[in-house]
């Protein structure tokens, strides 16, 4: 209890009643004591960053180190801090409008880089702190302020795009299925590597579809499913797009081990410990 | 004065760059100072490429037009350049390719003869230039076995057997007596400022012309004991930085105009959470991709400007090597001290051309950051009287560290409450006071040639090179502004109470910096404005100021 205390914060939780985002952040805070009873992570060590949009308050409740970053930008933001100081353990949040619309380049490459970061998209399909407009991930005809015929557009699926960019741990999680939700972002502080949990999550003001995933989804974990097989996570990414499919695989599609960015970049070095050299020898080479 | 201005010129792929570095290397050891002016276009081969090297017993920052040798590898290079050649002057030619008049040496056969491969053409010119100029082989000899690494016998071979097809020498330039001096791009003088000053990690995507930083500094990395990171794009580059910063790094992005305003939302996130990093601006010809390997100094106001909402900035425009140096520590010192965004505004110009660089121009002061001492709470926003928040890092077992982009309070909470909103806008603008005052104990505003003039030539950055020495050769004063934001406007002032008549030099169309002065009530007479995406050369200046003279 004492442990929990020190992780919350006195600012006032300004979220809706009933949002996703609540799980998100318990779940969160009490992964992190686990890991620390684990001596995996050190609250000291670690480092929260959030876009923009309501998932991005996470960090004015949680009592850790955080950076309230900007839309679009927490991979980069993240990546920065982890490079400097690989020894941090940096988790960064963001949303859906965040991470597969204005920041989706960064997330692709966050993956093809493999950086040692975490980061859990709240993924609500829609966008709420502007009011209900369509996300990349609403689904084709979604009725929103911006789009009152309907949305002409298909959504995307974020796990087939990670897969494909070169993420080495790749899940999916439902805010309502904490049990669940804790396993998987255990399992993504532990991986070595770039970790992306798509969380599913109903936003109870704009797009409250917290039944149909109730009713829909199931976890990888009760079938056969072989982590390190790209193409069979790929089947079981196609399985739900979104917006057609009845079944909605929850759990980790795929996850291997490769050197990560900070390892192939940096070697050993720690870069907030290392102090720039005289220049002399090099100024010398140049005459 | 002694002095030698040389052109060599041909199509890209032709080795011209690395042939005039080396043309300037062999100056630099005769004991000349250098200016080299590279120009090309922003193609990969073909086109026509030229380095003018210009060395001399003075130290220069500038180029001139008027040239003593011409020595063309392509047909291009004496149609476009002969009409600078000064009475005497010569040109000296690949007799295979190319039909002039001058001296005429068959580099394309000496090359086949020698079994070379057609780009070692520059290595024949280099030969032959240096007797043209009648410098000894065994200097030449030296500097090939010392600055060409790969086939070295096949290239000395070459350069000599060209250096023996030269008849007589066209003139003979004296050895000074001044020893060599490091020869530094603008762009390498910002990066040894940078580490100078503790940078740690520099960011960039690959962008003309501030791509030479990270190229010198990523095959430096070991030497210089930092780390360099090319990503997706500049706006990563930026949030790279300040996530870098934010954790306790010493980080610096360079890009152009294009790639800068892809950064700004991040200039304006460092400004709100207090986090320094510097941003190197080298400037090209605009608006848009404009025209890309040429200069400009067309971004100043948009840099002085570049960030939504207020929040404190140092702009700082160094116009020659020791000054790019000098300025790029400093700006990394300041972020740090009063963590703030810091600018760092060059241009094709002075980021691409070669100088002798004096290294030993004063010890800097040390100037250092406010580190939090560890006691009671930490909070990152803890409000002080200058507005300096101690500093603490992720890591510290005895902090918090949380910085945001929202409005935040001491803690780095989000608010919205009216008067927090305020008094956090407040602290971070008191920092302002500090840095100016900080600043006087710097040069913040140079002036050349006749102190005593009435007449004043006002310019920033790159074209201090041309200007001072057509003031000098004029016999004006010349005032340059180093520092653009916090704007040394009583400096200025002063420097400028006598004068009668105010020339404002610029390379941009609309006299930006004309226009902050005019701000500050500071009116110039004339404006010279120079914006076909080419630098004032010295004797092109002195024409133009002298027009506008009585």
């Amino acid at each position: 209890m004492t442990k929990i205390n020190e992780l919350k914060t006195d600012a006032a939780v300004t979220w809706c009643p009933g949002c996703g985002n609540f799980a998100i952040l318990t779940s969160l805070q009490k992964i992190l004591i686990e890991l620390e009873e684990e001596q995996v992570v050190n609250f000291n060590n670690v480092v929260m960053a959030s876009g923009i949009g309501c998932h991005a308050k996470i960090v004015d409740y949680m009592n850790v180190n955080s950076f309230h970053s900007i839309h679009g930008r927490v991979p980069p933001t993240i990546s920065g801090i982890k490079l400097a100081n690989p020894e941090l353990t940096v988790i960064g949040h963001a949303g859906d409008g965040d991470a597969y619309g204005e920041g989706l380049a960064h997330l692709i490459f966050a993956a093809k880089r493999n950086i040692n970061i975490n980061l859990i998209v709240h993924n609500n399909r829609v966008y709420g702190l502007t009011t209900g407009q369509f996300s990349p991930t609403s689904p084709a005809g979604f009725e929103g302020p911006s789009t009152p015929q309907g949305s002409p557009e298909d959504p995307l699926n974020p796990i087939e795009l990670m897969l494909c960019a070169g993420a080495t741990f790749v899940a999916r999680g439902f805010s309502t299925n904490v049990k669940h939700l804790r396993v998987l972002l255990k399992a993504a502080v532990k991986h070595n590597g770039f970790s992306f949990i798509d969380v599913l999550q109903p936003c109870v003001s704009f797009f409250d579809n917290g039944d149909y995933y109730r009713e829909h989804t199931y976890e990888l974990a009760d079938e056969k499913h072989d982590l390190s097989n790209l193409p069979a996570a790929m089947e079981r990414a196609g399985e739900w797009s979104y917006g057609q499919g009845n079944r909605i695989p929850i759990g980790i599609f795929y996850q291997v081990r490769k050197p990560s960015f900070e390892e192939r970049l940096l070697g050993s070095k720690i870069i907030v410990k290392t102090k720039p050299k005289d220049i002399g020898p090099v100024l010398a080479k140049q005459i | 004065m002694k002095e030698i201005s040389i052109l060599i010129g041909g199509k890209a792929g032709d080795g011209i760059k690395e042939a005039g570095h080396t043309i300037a290397r062999l100056l630099n050891r005769l004991g000349y100072r250098i200016f080299l002016y590279d120009e090309y276009p922003s193609l990969v081969k073909g086109g026509h490429n030229f380095n003018v090297i210009r060395g001399s017993d003075k130290k220069i920052r500038a180029h001139k037009k008027n040239l003593d040798i011409i020595v063309a590898l392509n047909q291009e290079t004496v149609e476009k350049h002969k009409n600078d050649l000064k009475s005497g002057g010569a040109i000296l030619y690949d007799s295979d390719k190319v039909d002039a008049k001058g001296i005429s040496i068959p580099f394309t056969s000496i090359v086949k003869e020698i079994k070379g491969i057609s780009i070692m053409r520059n290595t024949a010119a280099i030969g032959a230039m240096a007797k043209s100029l009648n410098i000894e082989w065994s200097v030449v000899d030296k500097l090939i076995a010392h600055t060409i690494k790969k086939q070295t016998d096949l290239n000395l071979k070459i350069a000599q057997k060209a250096y023996d097809k030269v008849n007589k020498p066209h003139l003979s330039l004296t050895r000074l007596d001044m020893g060599p001096q490091p020869l530094l791009t603008g762009n390498q003088a910002i990066a040894l400022g940078a580490v100078q000053g503790g940078l740690n990690m520099y960011i960039a995507y690959p962008m003309t012309p501030a791509s030479g930083i990270l190229h010198f500094l990523a095959g430096h990395e070991d030497d210089l004991g930092i780390v360099t990171v090319q990503p997706e794009n500049e706006i990563a580059v930026a949030l790279i930085a300040l996530g870098g910063a934010y954790a306790g790094a010493r980080t610096m992005v360079g890009t152009s105009g294009g790639g800068f305003a892809l950064m700004t939302e991040a200039v304006s996130l460092a400004g709100e959470a207090e986090i320094p990093v510097v941003f190197v601006e080298s400037q090209r010809a605009g608006a848009s991709t404009g025209v890309p390997t040429y200069t400009a100094q067309g971004d100043l106001l948009f840099v002085l400007h570049a960030g939504h909402g207020d929040f404190l900035k140092l702009v700082l425009a160094p116009g020659d090597a020791e000054e790019a140096f000098h300025l790029s520590s400093l700006a990394m010192k300041l972020a740090w001290k009063y963590q703030t965004p810091a600018f760092i505004l060059t241009d094709k110009h002075l980021s691409e051309s070669t100088f002798s660089f004096d290294s030993g121009t004063g010890e800097e002061d040390p100037v250092e950051p406010l580190l939090w001492d560890g006691k009671g709470k930490y909070r990152r926003y803890e409000d002080k009287e200058d507005g300096i928040s101690p500093l603490a890092f992720p890591g510290n077992s005895n902090a918090v560290v949380k910085v945001s982009s929202n409005e935040h309070n001491h803690i780095g909470f989000t608010t919205e409450d009216p008067d927090m909103v305020e008094s956090i806008q407040k602290k971070r603008l008191r920092k302002r006071k500090g840095l100016v005052e900080e600043l006087l104990k710097y040069e913040q505003v140079k002036v050349y040639g006749n102190k005593d003039s009435k007449t004043v030539a006002i310019c920033w950055g790159s074209t201090k090179g041309a200007c001072m020495e057509a003031a000098e050769e004029l016999d004006i004063k010349m005032v340059q502004p180093l520092v653009i934001e916090p704007f040394p406007v009583e400096h200025l002032k002063k420097a400028l109470s006598k004068a009668e008549k105010i020339v404002n030099v610029e390379v941009n169309a609309t006299g930006q910096l004309g226009k902050i002065l005019s701000s500050y009530r500071i009116h110039a007479d004339h404006n010279i404005l120079r914006f076909d995406a080419r630098p004032f050369t010295v004797d092109s200046l002195v024409q133009q100021i002298k027009e506008v003279l009585p």
